[in-house]
């Protein structure tokens, strides 16, 4: 209707440009900087930066959702570890020992339980209490995490089942399984937030709470809800990635919360709740992950990764509230 | 209001919190197809009732009556299951979604698996839409609509339910003229089908227009009802107070001191252009004209907190460039902004650390603030504005509105202000408090004050104002002194009509 719909084509599309700016850029300086003769843009390279985007996708995925909740969760990196332990360790468990290969189904359940739980836990938190998701999901961050430490030590955690490892590693049309489990989170989350109830709902919640509990809407439940998505999918993440890694440290999935955000925020999510898409996000964690490699493929160092994605971070929440302004309300401050 | 029963009945509500009985045996009831107003003075009981009516909170004793059925109000979704349905004064919408999914939130048509069934969820709401004669269409963003438009669709939201009764909370507030029509010919149709309605207002104007009754809270009791044909605003003021209420026009004095403050075609982008006038000192200026005419954009403007596009200002005769609040404070403008609660005051804050907010920096006894040079301000200043408070270290938010206003007036007037522009003196302040605040601008105004007043109601602009600038679409369309300002020719000016007319 008003100036809003150039802003919000620019906004939804913002993303995507930056994705090809990325690939352009690369593509480019790799001829010059490159220490390797293959392009940036090789097939394979391709297909192998979409496998190494899952972990964080599928979480970030869920974490949108949370999000547009207008709650945060902190803990997802924790929770990534715990439901990996359970993963690999229930492999070896007596009880499953005469279940042969079949043992695999059995501890992906659960893995993903775990995830559920723990999500289920923070959810249940949040809700009875009315404490900030923020405090309670920086509590279990560190509780969820000393879980982990208690099961095994110091030490890593290791089960190789080498069907799972083929499982993990093959290609269907091209695609890595991790691939797939990433697309398919993404389509089936896509379809919830847009045209399910449940999605609309949380929309709502985010953008006018009190509406929507005076609308009826049973907040508690529905917050309930999107911590186990979130729970399911970080264990998802970790079954994903430790099918085929098969030995988990108790430090993984360290700081995971915070690239999930970060990508979620770089694909337009307000972290004030109410708005926000889950294809944006798919964006903003491929956009994230092509830095990541491209900085590599011209020679960058981790730490000026890491600095080079902090300071984007900072132009697109800058250039996000310069698209936000409204002559109205833009008064000084 | 031939039908026997009533559509909604309450009897004896008891309600009381730690310390305050809150309702003390309220009993009314409204019968199908009636426009029932609810008055009373901010804090007389109103809104607990209606909390109580919603399902928000639970009375200790009584009962509501819904038809012939006694029933028990745990939650609000249960109210509106029974037909009770709120339009509430603060708008609750969430802006960046759909009209329809704002109008059927909670209750979206679904089909299989929780999926959304758009197809019906907009036909539904364009039906809804046609019969409000609104200019927008289901599918459009809430956060794109005008406060007018997004009202409409919350009472879009009152039709999609069987409603016996409809509670309407100060629904004009922020509402034109032209809008309003629109809402009352909405009022008129729910009364012919049946509907009981109750009208929360503080505007006579509008209660005499529309209502059957009018019902009167004081001090959580209920006061009476009168028939609205056979009373008039004294009997209803009175019984609403407990006195009488003048709201005819203060004598004016029309000699004034020096010039204040001029302003020579002041334009700000799109919200206003060419706006000129001038203000002298001891002479109260009433801006007047309908929501978005850029009144509140001019105050902000001389405020500093935006940059003009074009036009001067001129302080006492000197041209002056405002470039920011700190900017106009040092240069002796204060502005009393519209939302009170929201942008004059910290409402966590005590009395005193609110009213010396300004200054505080100038305070100081040795790094530390003078305490003792604070609470002598906020006295002096007490009592001047007759403030009533149990003492400074009451929290602001624990003030009645009248009060609250008093505690900004005088934070601004411990700076010696040369203009003071006070941007809807009386929003959401009760009957009588409103009078106090029009006697206390008169009375700056007599000891040489500079003063602006904008506001969205009639009475008030013709009450307090020695001139008017009337405005329409970001222009001023003429400016009246007050022997020659009417009702109508100041309503026809702020329509956009007196161009014909001649300024």
């Amino acid at each position: 209707m008003r100036a809003g719909n150039l802003s919000t084509l620019l906004k939804s599309g913002a993303i995507w440009g930056f994705i090809i700016a990325e690939l352009i850029f690369f593509s480019v300086a790799g001829e010059f900087l490159s220490l390797s003769d293959k392009a940036f843009m090789d097939v394979d390279n391709m297909l192998l930066l979409l496998k190494q985007s899952a972990p964080i996708g599928i979480i970030a995925v869920g974490m949108t959702i949370v999000m547009i909740n207008g709650n945060i969760d902190l803990s997802v990196g924790a929770i990534f570890a715990l439901s990996a332990v359970i993963l690999l360790d229930s492999m070896t468990w007596p009880i499953f020992a005469s279940l042969g290969n079949w043992v695999i189904p059995v501890s992906w359940a659960l893995a993903l339980l775990t995830g559920v739980v723990l999500g289920a836990i923070n959810g249940v938190i949040v809700w009875k209490t009315g404490v900030d998701a923020f405090i309670v999901t920086l509590g279990a961050m560190l509780g969820f995490r000393g879980l982990v430490f208690m099961f095994n030590g110091e030490n890593p955690t290791s089960h190789l089942n080498w069907a799972l490892v083929d499982f993990a590693e093959a290609q269907f049309l091209g695609l890595h399984t991790a691939t797939w489990f990433l697309l398919l989170v993404t389509g089936v989350l896509w379809y919830v937030m847009r045209h399910t109830v449940h999605g609309r709902n949380a929309y709502a919640i985010g953008d006018n709470r009190e509406a929507a509990v005076n609308a009826g809407i049973r907040v508690g439940p529905h917050i309930l809800i999107n911590f186990m998505i979130i729970g399911f999918l970080a264990a998802l993440s970790a079954v994903v990635f430790y099918s085929e890694s098969g030995s988990v440290n108790p430090n993984d999935g360290q700081l995971y919360e915070l690239w999930v955000i970060t990508a979620v925020v770089l694909g337009g999510t307000k972290l004030t709740g109410g708005a926000g898409s889950i294809l944006s996000t798919l964006g903003g964690v491929l956009a994230i992950q092509l830095l990541r490699k491209g900085l590599g493929h011209i020679g960058a160092d981790t730490e000026t990764v890491n600095l080079v994605i902090g300071l984007i971070l900072i132009a697109v929440l800058l250039l996000d509230r310069q698209l936000n302004i409204k002559g109205k309300e833009a008064l000084k401050t | 209001m031939t039908d026997q029963t009533p559509a909604l009945r309450l009897e004896g509500i008891i309600k009381t919190f730690p310390g305050v009985r809150a309702l003390d045996g309220v009993s009314f009831a409204v019968m199908p197809g009636e426009v029932h107003a609810l008055m009373g003075e901010n804090g007389a009981g109103k809104s607990t009732l209606m909390k109580v009516l919603g399902g928000i909170h639970q009375p200790d004793a009584g009962q509501i009556i819904v038809g012939q059925v006694p029933t028990k109000m745990t939650s609000p979704l249960q109210a509106k299951s029974k037909g009770i349905v709120f339009i509430h004064q603060e708008l609750s919408l969430a802006d960046e979604l759909s009209v329809a999914e704002n109008i059927y939130l909670g209750a979206l048509p679904k089909r299989a698996l929780g999926r959304v069934d758009w197809p019906t969820l907009y036909a539904q709401t364009d039906a809804i839409l046609q019969k409000l004669k609104v200019g927008f269409d289901a599918r459009t963003r809430v956060g794109d609509l005008s406060i007018a438009n997004q009202q409409m669709v919350e009472i879009a939201r009152a039709l999609t339910v069987d409603a016996k009764a409809v509670i309407f909370d100060e629904p004009t507030a922020s509402l034109t003229d032209a809008e309003k029509v629109v809402l009352f010919d909405v009022i008129a149709d729910l009364k012919t089908r049946g509907v009981g309605i109750i009208y929360i207002s503080h505007r006579m104007e509008e209660i005499f227009k529309i209502t059957d009754r009018i019902s009167v809270l004081r001090d959580g009791q209920y006061r009476g009802t009168l028939e609205t044909a056979n009373t008039n605003e004294a009997e209803v003021t009175q019984l609403m107070i407990g006195r009488a209420l003048d709201l005819t026009r203060a004598a004016r004095q029309h000699e004034f001191g020096e010039m204040a403050l001029e302003v020579r075609g002041l334009s700000c982008g799109k919200l206003f252009q060419d706006v000129s006038f001038t203000l002298q000192r001891g002479e109260v200026l009433g801006f007047y004209g309908l929501v978005g005419a850029g009144r509140t954009e001019i105050a902000e403007t001389l405020f500093g907190l935006r940059d003009p596009s074009g036009g001067k200002i001129f302080l006492d005769g000197v041209e002056t460039k405002i470039s920011s609040p700190a900017d106009a404070i040092s240069k002796g403008i204060s502005l009393v902004p519209e939302d009170r609660k929201a942008q004059g005051l910290v409402l966590g804050m005590n009395c005193k650390d609110n009213m010396t907010l300004p200054q505080v920096s100038d305070l100081k006894a040795g790094p530390f603030v003078a305490e003792g040079a604070e609470i002598a301000i906020f006295d002096q200043y007490r009592d001047r504005l007759d403030i009533r408070t149990p003492g400074w270290k009451q929290l602001v938010g624990n003030l009645s509105g009248g009060n609250q206003q008093k505690i900004v007036i005088g934070k601004w007037l411990s700076m010696h202000p040369n203009v003071l522009i006070v941007d809807e003196p009386t929003r959401g302040i009760d009957v009588g408090s409103k009078s106090e605040i029009h006697n206390l601008i008169r009375s700056l105004a007599a000891q040489g004050y500079a003063i602006i007043v904008i506001s969205s109601e009639m009475p008030e602009v013709l009450h307090v104002s020695d001139r008017i600038v009337a405005m329409y679409a970001g222009r001023v369309m003429r400016t009246f002194t007050c022997d020659e300002v009417t009702e109508d020719n100041l309503i026809q000016a702020i329509s956009g009509i007196s161009i014909e007319i001649g300024t």
